[in-house]
């Protein structure tokens, strides 16, 4: 069996087999690496990072089309 | 490049977020050290990550909160003031927080009025954005403050940038930078994260636990902006940097004088009711459009109220337009 590596965005769940690249596995759930950041086991790492099985990997949501001051 | 400053331990990440605030303030020559600055809060990473990064720089600066009414599913707007008055008191216990709350002040929420007016096509932006806009230039001219900070991102300006240049709209194109300077009336502006990568904003957000509400505004869904930061972000994939050098590269060029604002522009007018600066005579477009008119009385602060009334009368009118509130009692 192929070990498998769990990412939370908002209220949802993703998951992609281990030893990718968080970039790569951002393609993978089709989400554009620019507009999150990735925290893993509770740090914010670069995309380049290696995920493996267990890790526990979150996503942050960067953009803001519509914080209130702005538009 | 720049990801290799998320290599820096948090504590150095934020050193070097604030320095770089601090050299863009000294760069773009935004205000002094002893400057009273209003900074205009959301309650998103953005507004309060630049708060918070003024007062950790020593700056003399207040909150300006202005409650839009706007809901949905979400809470939006409650959520918001949740965020501020929770950040407030962590992070700046010295600062005034302004709460101008939209339909206590006039009497209806943005959504109400805007499907009220004519304006905007049934989408309230448009309402939102002359009533805040309104509101930031007066209170920041009421109550003495010297300059309004804005937490605008590169993306945020990278993305206005690209409408404006894909319209040809060299009238906006003239006026978009760092610093807007006083005039008529109008206050200055600043946006000292200007130069800033939203991740950069974000990760500053993170790192300092500032807890902020991460859903945008219902109406900002689909938004143009948000259109053209997904094709920027793109763009930025395939060729790293790409955001800041088209911003940066224009700031150079305008500098340089390439995009001139038509020189009979400064022909302001006083509104005749609330006397707040206006291109054409007559009412402004705020008072059109939440029809203020002298006669109803319905100015909620009329210069003539100022300057006649006694004190505590205008202490009276005042709160009606802002309720102010010292943090450290939250
Ligand atoms: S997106 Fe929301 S906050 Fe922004 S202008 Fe529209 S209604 Fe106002
Ligand atoms: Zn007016």
């Amino acid at each position: 069996m192929i070990a498998m590596v769990q990412i939370t965005f908002r209220n949802k769940k993703f998951e992609v087999k281990e030893n990718m690249t968080a970039r790569d596995a951002l393609k993978k759930i089709g989400i554009d690496p620019e507009s999150v950041l990735i925290s893993v086991n509770g740090k914010l790492v670069t995309d380049d990072v290696v995920l493996r099985e267990g890790d526990e990997v979150k996503l942050v949501a960067v953009i803001s089309g519509g914080s209130a001051i702005v538009c | 490049m720049r990801h290799h400053k998320l290599a820096l331990c948090g504590e150095h990440y934020s050193e070097w977020f604030v320095n770089s605030t601090q050299r863009a303030i000294e760069k773009y020559k935004m205000f002094k050290p002893d400057a009273n600055i209003l900074v205009a809060v959301s309650g998103g990473k953005d507004s309060l990550a630049l708060w918070d990064v003024l007062a950790r720089l020593g700056y003399k600066a207040d909150g300006l909160y202005i409650g839009l009414g706007i809901q949905g599913e979400i809470d939006y707007s409650d959520q918001s003031l949740a965020c501020i008055r929770n950040f407030a008191q962590q992070n700046v216990p010295n600062a005034q927080l302004h709460v101008v709350d939209i339909a206590e002040t006039y009497g209806k929420t943005i959504p109400e009025i805007s499907r009220a007016s004519t304006r905007g096509h049934g989408k309230p932006c448009s309402a939102c954005g002359l009533t805040k806009r309104y509101v930031m230039n007066r209170l920041a001219a009421e109550r003495g403050y010297d300059v309004l900070a804005t937490g605008h991102n590169l993306d945020d300006e990278a993305a206005v940038l690209m409408q404006n240049t894909l319209h040809w709209q060299t009238g906006y194109l003239a006026r978009q930078a760092p610093v807007l300077e006083a005039s008529d009336g109008l206050a200055k502006k600043v946006k000292p994260f200007c130069r800033f990568y939203e991740r950069e904003t974000a990760t500053y957000a993170v790192v300092r636990n500032i807890e902020y509400v991460y859903d945008e505004c219902p109406h900002a869904v689909g938004n143009l902006t948000n259109f053209y930061k997904t094709l920027l972000n793109q763009l930025e994939a395939e060729s790293p940097g790409a955001k800041l050098s088209f911003y940066v590269e224009f700031l150079k060029a305008r500098q340089a004088g390439f995009f001139q604002a038509p020189a009979d522009k400064s022909n302001l007018h006083a509104c005749e009711v609330c006397g707040q600066p206006t291109t054409a005579p007559g009412r402004c477009a705020f008072c059109r459009m939440w029809n203020i008119t002298a006669a109803s009385g319905g100015a909620l602060i009329s210069p003539d109220a100022i300057a006649v009334r006694g004190d505590d009368a205008f202490d009276d009118v005042e709160t009606r337009v802002a309720e102010t509130v010292d943090v450290s009692g939250l």
